[in-house]
């Protein structure tokens, strides 16, 4: 892809100009803009990191089930093995791989959250 | 239909007051995509009063909401402040009359309420430590009501509560490995049957108002109300995602475990054990996951365009972080 400027950069210049204006509107859409700005900023963390993250999940998924695949067809499958009770909180290495993806999800969607344990 | 508040809030002064009150302030504070908060104040020959509004602005079936009426909020509201919980001073009961929809009005009282200041504003830094200990002291009073009779309220368990949920879920059509999981650890674990009472069912940080030097003021915003297992309500207030920041402190993200069930054993509570509370909490980040993923389709199913909606389906990641703490931890 061309880089002058980068996706992630466009993203963010569009987030910056909301920003620049949330001061003028009124208190309904200034919290809109905020909502609209931080939504700008996960596409742009979900550019960046998406595919670092959705490497490991595939890796994780994999290692779990025994064989390989894509992310959506190892999801569906990890999540048909999950609810037929063959997989469980005692199946080892699940656990692991499931945390690994949660941390890695919020990340992009919310880095200022602070979870459970921390 | 349209209902112009302002000119109802004008016409009830005088019901309120009497002959000759009048209305000298009315302001919109806040509103859902379903029900509105007005503050307000009128002059009477009695002396000022400082109210508050709520009503609801658009269709309402009880009979398939999860949430009851207004009248039935009112009816409960009193029921508990007779049995000494600490809750609003129900002023009136909206009717036809009024003009003004399903309604009521409550004294306004002084507290604050956003979750974030309760947590870190140094003003609440004195009271924080006693606020979880009345918290449980809150619960009793409202768990102990019986409720009047002939309001319409629901019955729920934690197995009702998961089959609900897990319908819900399977209607979006999401797949995410780790609310399966939850769902399915928490079917192994239901605790046992528990003799049902009266809950507020929204019992959390945000819906308490805390007074800097008092603590609890008054519980807020009843419109969850059912029957079910009290320790549905103690484990609402100890879901992560009501911490505001402060993961390190279970209860609202200002206390601990064992003040909240102390609290609410010392005032007279059928003891509740952790595990149970805990159930409820896991519980909790699963049905905010659950309500998350529908906030998102009703963006795309075009019921709303908020962009806040769509943005709210990626708060699933925070209860799936939560949750995956919760499974490895254990009740």
């Amino acid at each position: 892809m061309i880089t002058h400027p980068r996706t992630e950069e466009l993203v963010e210049s569009v987030r910056l100009w909301i920003d620049e204006i949330r001061p003028t509107l009124d208190p309904r859409n200034a919290f809109l803009a905020r909502v609209a700005a931080n939504a700008l900023a996960t596409v742009a963390r979900e550019i960046t990191e998406g595919p670092a993250a959705e490497a490991a999940a595939v890796a994780g998924m994999a290692g779990v089930l025994g064989h390989g695949g894509d992310y959506a067809a190892l999801n569906t499958e990890l999540c048909a093995r999950i609810r037929s009770g063959d997989l469980t909180v005692e199946t080892p290495g699940l656990l692991a791989a499931l945390t690994t993806m949660a941390r890695d999800q919020i990340a992009i969607d919310q880095p200022s959250y602070r979870p459970e344990g921390t | 239909m349209e209902v112009d508040v302002r000119a109802g809030l004008e016409k009830l002064a005088e019901r309120l007051g009497g002959q000759g009150s009048r209305l000298t302030e009315a302001g919109r504070l806040s509103g859902g995509a379903s029900m509105e908060t007005w503050a307000f104040a009128i002059e009477a020959p009695g002396g000022p009063e400082r109210l508050i509004l709520r009503r609801r602005s658009a269709p309402f079936d009880e009979e398939t909401a999860r949430s009851v009426s207004l009248a039935t909020e009112a009816a409960l509201i009193q029921a508990t402040a007779s049995n000494g919980a600490r809750v609003p001073t129900v002023r009136h009961v909206c009717d036809a009359a009024d003009g003004l929809g399903e309604a009521y009005v409550m004294v306004r009282a002084d507290g604050e309420t956003l979750g974030k200041k309760i947590v870190s504003d140094p003003r609440f830094d004195a009271v924080r430590p006693q606020l979880a200990r009345q918290c449980g002291e809150s619960l009793v009073a409202i768990h102990k009501t019986a409720p009047p009779p002939g309001l319409k309220l629901k019955a729920v368990d934690g197995l009702a509560e998961l089959d609900r949920y897990e319908e819900v879920y399977r209607a979006t059509g999401a797949e995410r490995p780790i609310l399966e999981l939850a769902f399915q650890y928490l079917r192994k674990h239901v605790p046992a049957p528990v003799e049902p009472t009266l809950l507020h069912g929204d019992f959390r940080n945000g819906n308490i108002m805390f007074d800097p030097g008092k603590g609890v003021v008054a519980v807020l915003d009843w419109e969850l109300a059912h029957i079910g297992d009290p320790a549905e309500d103690m484990g609402w207030i100890c879901t992560n995602s009501w911490r505001f920041g402060r993961p390190d402190k279970p209860v609202g993200g200002f206390g601990d475990y064992a003040d909240l069930l102390a609290g609410y054993a010392d005032a007279g509570g059928r003891p509740i054990e952790l595990s149970r509370v805990r159930f409820w909490q896991m519980l909790g980040s699963l049905r905010w996951g659950v309500m998350c993923l529908t906030m998102y389709l009703s963006w795309r199913d075009g019921i709303t365009k908020s962009v806040e909606r769509p943005m709210i389906g990626r708060r699933v990641s925070e209860t799936e972080a939560d949750l995956v703490v919760l499974l490895e931890e254990g009740l």
